[in-house]
């Protein structure tokens, strides 16, 4: 035996430690499984997760519209996040004037709570409750893409800055060529942010605007069926909500690997 | 073809990194400076570059009237690789060229031949960090040779390396210069690495630093390694230490 042995992961470990949630998780609702049962809690109160699940099944013609319409909002409120985030932290950097004059609006509109605009917003535009709900989630999935991509294109190298200097580059080429590679990794870790800010920024406003009928997504089911005390219903509606998070989350994981796998440390194995 | 005249540089916190330097460096010339760690030799080449101004004198270099292309006469390897991460070793050494406006196609043979010029011709697809730190610097001086410029300029390039790789890179920059004989400043610390590349080494003072003693160093040329074991080198790079810690000494005693 060696004095002393380099820690080494094998294969077994490292998949152990990737199952390990899904194993908590599996434990978690046998448990509670176990208690509805045992102490016959009314469906009404809490469901078991059977129920939730078939809920799920049976009532998914009504489920799935809601969800789409969700989704629908994230994407889309993500979507303008990630450009309008990424365009403006590039005009920030553009200029010390531009970024000292506006930042403080932004953050005005960061830490503005959502359930205050939210009911302005509909006064203004009239109830037309899809771009509310749009607008809200962009509000407070735009923040952190701005601020976190400000912060990359700060961090770019000052020798690298030499670099283009000496061999004279132009603005553009200084921005496309250096100051945006070293701002990636900070605008994919913003967007992690993000992407579940916008789901949270899209429940929330449906919650707040109090939105139904044909255009109404999963919080819209939510409030409906909580006033019916449709508790599995409730239940089956929050499911989606994080599946879809843990979703988005991944998602987004996945992309800022791929695409920062060959050069920054945060995606090299250890 | 550069010529620094009477140049003075103090810092906003009011340090004075260099003293009244005033230096001619020829075309074909390869010129080291010399001196201790903080002596402003990294600071006078910001200034010959065009990277800082001078707080007082004046700098004549081809480079420096103005124009976008002008960077082209002009080749930088800094104390680290300095390669963008992102980027392939070929994208690396294309740099120069494509802020110069050239386009990829064409710069192709460039950047083939400077990459084959440092050995490195099966690593063009490779990213910086898959490559050794001597490597890196190989690709860095690639870079720096890839505009065919007139004037190189190195700031401590090969410190961070061991002394195996450094002699290697040193006399594959020998090879190098023999071939293309563009001007060359080198800043070091290293009293060996001066002697062995250099037609002449100007010796600095510590901060502020001023040049002291410009010792002519008369070795045969084309250099190889082994003019590292003739008396002379021996001899040239005593006179060097000899200057060297004269200087020392007259700013521990003022």
């Amino acid at each position: 035996m060696n004095a002393r042995e380099l820690p080494t992961r094998s294969a077994a470990v490292r998949w152990a430690q990737r199952l390990a949630p899904l194993a908590v998780g599996l434990v978690v609702l046998g448990a509670w499984e176990w208690a509805v049962r045992h102490w016959e809690v009314e469906p009404y109160v809490v469901p078991a997760p059977s129920q939730v699940l078939a809920t799920l099944r049976e009532r998914w013609s009504e489920l799935a519209p809601a969800w789409a319409v969700t989704l629908r909002t994230m994407g889309l409120a993500l979507t303008a996040a990630a450009v309008s985030g990424a365009l403006l932290a590039a005009l920030f950097a553009s200029s010390r004037w531009v970024a000292a004059s506006l930042f403080p609006y932004a953050i005005v509109l960061q830490v503005t709570p959502l359930v205050a605009i939210a009911p302005l917003l509909a006064l203004w535009l009239r109830s037309r409750f899809e771009w509310v709900h749009l607008i809200c989630a962009w509000i407070v999935a735009f923040f952190p893409v701005l601020s976190n991509t400000v912060a990359g294109l700060r961090s770019a190298d000052r020798a690298h800055h030499d670099l283009f200097t000496l061999y004279g580059a132009s603005p553009w080429a200084r921005l496309r060529l250096l100051l945006a590679p070293s701002a990636l990794p900070y605008f994919l870790a913003g967007l992690r942010i993000a992407g579940n800010l916008s789901l949270v920024g899209a429940v929330v406003a449906e919650f707040v605007t109090g939105a139904v009928g044909d255009e109404s997504g999963l919080a819209s089911l939510i409030l409906g069926s909580q006033m019916r005390l449709d508790t599995p219903m409730v239940f089956a509606a929050l499911t989606l909500v994080s599946l879809t998070g843990i979703a988005v989350y991944f998602a987004l994981g996945l992309l800022s690997y791929l695409l920062l796998r060959r050069w920054h440390d945060s995606a090299l194995p250890r | 073809m550069i010529e620094l005249g009477d140049v003075t540089k103090t810092f906003p916190n009011g340090t004075r990194a260099v003293d009244g330097v005033s230096l001619r460096v020829a075309a074909g010339e390869f010129v080291s400076l010399l001196g201790p760690s903080g002596c402003g030799k990294s600071t006078l080449l910001r200034i010959t570059a065009g990277l800082a101004p001078p707080t007082s004198g004046t700098v004549a270099a081809p480079w420096l009237n103005g124009g976008r292309d002008a960077g082209g006469q002009l080749g930088y390897v800094f104390q680290q690789p300095t390669l963008l991460p992102w980027s392939s070793v070929s994208s690396n050494v294309y740099l120069p060229l494509r802020l110069a406006g050239r386009r990829r196609r064409d710069a192709a043979p460039l950047v083939d031949a400077a990459l084959e010029m440092v050995g490195l011709s099966d690593f063009r697809r490779a990213r910086p960090r898959e490559l050794s730190g001597g490597m890196q610097m190989r690709v860095s001086v690639a870079r720096a040779l890839v505009g065919q410029p007139t004037a190189l300029l190195l700031d401590e390039p090969f410190a961070a390396l061991d002394e195996i790789t450094r002699n290697r890179i040193d006399d594959d920059l020998l090879k190098l210069w023999t071939q293309q004989r563009w001007a060359a400043v080198f800043v070091t610390h290293s009293v060996y690495e001066a002697v062995y590349l250099s037609t002449r080494v100007l010796v600095m003072s510590p901060r502020p630093g001023r040049i002291i003693d410009e010792i002519a160093i008369d070795l045969p040329q084309p250099r190889t390694p082994a003019v590292r074991g003739l008396p002379r080198f021996a001899e040239l790079c005593e006179r060097v230490s000899a200057a060297l810690a004269a200087g020392m000494e007259a700013t521990a005693n003022a």
